[in-house]
């Protein structure tokens, strides 16, 4: 009724308007999340679905021999000391729409049985919408023995769109021992 | 002067004693008075870290330090510096000069402004507790990137708990200035009669609303990475490191203005005081404030060109980055406009005013060469970086921080200060503000990298001159906190108007200032004599 309890009235309604806008300011920094993942499918940019997902050896097509592109093997461990992980060849000259096999080599040294995951990159990143893979060790998690090593493949053809001025590639893993995501799953 | 009179016959200006006063206190003076001394501790806290870098910098080689502990040292230093000596800073400038300047008995959250504060030392004590854990203080860099910032030690938990009450307390700092500013003015204040540091607080409050829970939503993403299996930031269960750039910088690029804002109302209302003369275009100046504080929320990737984004990205965050220039433009251009033929003096307060002017536009114009995407691939995590942030950060928010308390001080304590002191205190603190930072320049455009603790010996001698500096400028901030110490004991009484040509509410107020103010609104007469702009 009187001046200072409508001030203070006032004051509540505002103050709880701000709280909303606070809550919300938070949510949005969660909603961001599956907005960047949206733009990176619209863009391609960094797009891991578009890395892991397999692609039929018919799409391959017939065979541009006139041309040749160097392709780059890197293999990456997100923490040193308890894997080993290396591509077995460095580089491959290829022809686009050939299948080609190459191949990586991991050991386990982590002391016991565990699940790892590789997450696969190409650069320049323009290149990744023309680089396919048939078949990949880094579509599934792998499961390794304690002191296991073992050869694992992947069979991949580029596509004859590749820009012309694009000669070399590079596909890289990096190996993750996922056996804290698991066990939390 | 019928304010005295009521002042005199005020019963109720008591207030407890001893130290519950300070805990309990809901006068916005008082928790002012807090947030001023609290950020000062951590100005020497941060500065002192400050000290051991450029300490071991000092020569090429590892001198003092192990290099972890040297990485604690500047990501602590960050921290330190943003949310323990300026952030707070500013909220205290606000709590003190908020209600006196819109006409209003107190901050209209008196309890939560308690609160706020009280947070900061806990949140601080979260932080600093780092050193003694295992694995030491956090290394990462005060942006946090993962993975590394998930390979601390204890530490790591620790630091994202004081982040969360630091955000805290500043998203209820805000929303008591909104709160305040929108429902508390005395009648006839409107809003375009508000001082400017009313109007760029305003502003602020808002940005910090809308960005500090984003960054508390990073950092418990962060978090629950570490501890809990999830994967928003690690690749192998499908999450993007980054992502953790995009949504820091999206925080992160607002925070800068955060850092700012309030530094262009104290210089808006400096520079008029000492020209005599009434602010060059006072709307402009509100617009130009409005649009920084929207372009700030577009342009954040401008911080990460070289981790990978379209062509269009880098563009658009490119060219809208350069846009902010134009209102930055209007406004130190209308400063300058301000003293044109004004009848200027050289106090203090003005003379780090326009210190502030020369140098924060200095660190604007190296921030335009960064926002160049093809150069910042050349100056990306250089020292150029380091000495621009520098200039926009020391000479641009902690100078202007020095103008606002020699302007206020004598409204606070009711004495003049030692003017010969602090004349000593601005020169030599801008003198070697420029031996610190100005060399940084050079040392990042010959390719030296940022967060290490050697070098190359072709960096020796920059490096040098830049530690001596830094020892300089260290050494003369002593004399700040000894002016203060030597105001509050005594001096030469202070006038109400303190500064002949002072125009605002808070200068129709008695020095010291009353410990309660505008109980009785402001006459309509004493609003339009101190909205003389």
């Amino acid at each position: 009724m009187n001046e200072s309890q409508t001030l203070k009235r006032r004051n509540r309604a505002l103050t709880g308007k701000l709280w909303l806008f606070v809550a919300g300011s938070f949510a949005f920094g969660f909603a961001l999340v599956p907005l960047y993942r949206v733009l990176c499918q619209i863009t391609g940019f960094g797009d891991q679905k578009l890395l892991s997902v397999a692609v039929a050896p018919v799409r391959a097509g017939s065979v541009e021999a006139g041309r040749t592109v160097t392709v780059e093997f890197m293999a990456n461990l997100p923490t040193v000391g308890n894997w080993e992980f290396r591509p077995s060849q460095a580089t491959l000259q290829v022809h686009p729409g050939q299948l080609y096999e190459a191949s990586f080599i991991a050991h386990n040294l982590t002391g016991h049985d565990t699940v790892a995951q590789a997450v696969p990159n190409i650069a320049p990143g323009e290149a990744a919408s023309w680089f396919h893979k048939t078949q990949c060790f880094c579509f599934s998690p792998q499961s390794f023995k304690r002191g296991e090593q073992r050869v694992m493949p992947v069979r991949f053809f580029i596509d004859r769109a590749l820009p012309i001025y694009v000669d070399r590639v590079t596909l890289s893993y990096t190996f993750y021992d996922t056996a804290l995501h698991v066990a939390a799953r | 002067m019928a304010y005295t009179e009521h002042a005199a016959h005020d019963h109720h200006d008591h207030k407890p004693s001893g130290m519950w006063r300070w805990l309990s206190t809901t006068n916005h003076k008082d928790i002012g008075t807090l947030y001023l001394i609290f950020s000062c501790v951590m100005f020497f806290v941060g500065g002192a870290m400050a000290m051991v870098i450029r300490l071991e910098l000092f020569k090429p080689g590892m001198q003092f330090l192990d290099p972890a502990f040297y990485n604690s040292m500047t990501t602590v230093h960050a921290l330190a510096m943003i949310f323990g000596a300026v952030m707070p800073a500013w909220v205290g400038l606000a709590n003190w000069m908020i209600p006196m300047q819109v006409g209003a008995p107190d901050m209209a959250l008196p309890r939560m402004n308690n609160f706020s504060f009280w947070l900061l030392p806990f949140a601080f004590t979260l932080l600093l507790l780092g050193f003694f854990v295992p694995g030491g203080a956090p290394a990462g860099g005060w942006t946090l990137y993962p993975p590394l910032v998930l390979q601390g030690g204890d530490s790591f938990p620790l630091a994202i708990f004081a982040i969360h009450l630091m955000g805290a307390s500043s998203i209820m700092g805000a929303i008591n200035v909104i709160v305040t500013i929108m429902n508390m003015r005395a009648p006839g204040m409107t809003l375009l009669r508000m001082p400017l540091f009313v109007w760029t607080w305003l502003i602020t409050a808002y940005l910090l609303i809308a960005v500090m829970p984003v960054l508390a939503g990073a950092v418990t993403m962060l978090l629950t990475d570490h501890f809990f299996g999830t994967s928003f930031f690690s690749a192998s269960g499908g999450g993007d490191p980054v992502m953790f750039q995009h949504v820091f910088w999206f925080f992160g690029h607002p925070e800068v203005y955060i850092l700012i804002l309030p530094a262009f109302g104290i210089v808006s209302e400096v520079i008029p005081t000492f020209s005599r003369k009434p602010l060059f275009g006072y709307e402009a100046m509100v617009y130009a404030t409005a649009s920084i504080a929207f372009l700030s929320f577009i342009v954040w990737a401008h911080h990460m060109f070289t981790v990978g984004m379209p062509l269009a990205g880098e563009l658009f965050f490119m060219l809208s980055t350069m846009l902010i220039a134009i209102p930055t433009g209007v406004k130190v251009f209308y400063w300058s406009a301000t003293m044109w033929r004004g009848s200027l003096s050289f106090e203090p307060p003005m003379l780090f005013a326009l210190a502030f002017l020369f140098l924060f536009t200095i660190g604007g114009f190296s921030g335009l060469m960064l926002a160049i995407a093809p150069a910042d691939f050349q100056y990306q995590d250089t020292y150029f970086v380091v000495a621009h942030f520098h200039y926009v950060l020391v000479p641009g928010s902690i100078f202007t921080i020095f103008a606002a308390v020699y302007y206020w001080m004598p409204k606070w304590t009711g004495h003049m200060y030692n003017m010969t002191l602090a004349k000593w205190h601005f020169w030599l603190s801008t003198i070697f503000v420029n031996v610190l930072f100005f060399p940084q320049h050079f040392l990042g455009l010959a390719g030296m990298p940022r967060r290490i603790p050697d070098y190359a010996t072709q960096f020796a001698d920059w490096n040098m001159v830049s530690s001596i500096g830094g020892f300089g400028f260290g050494v003369s901030q002593l004399l700040f906190p000894y002016i203060i110490y030597k105001c509050i004991r005594g001096g030469e009484k202070a006038t109400a108007q303190v500064w002949e040509g002072a125009h605002g509410l808070e200068w129709e107020l008695p020095s010291p200032a009353p410990y309660h103010t505008w109980e009785e609104a402001p006459t309509p007469a004493q609003i339009a004599h101190g909205a003389e702009h």
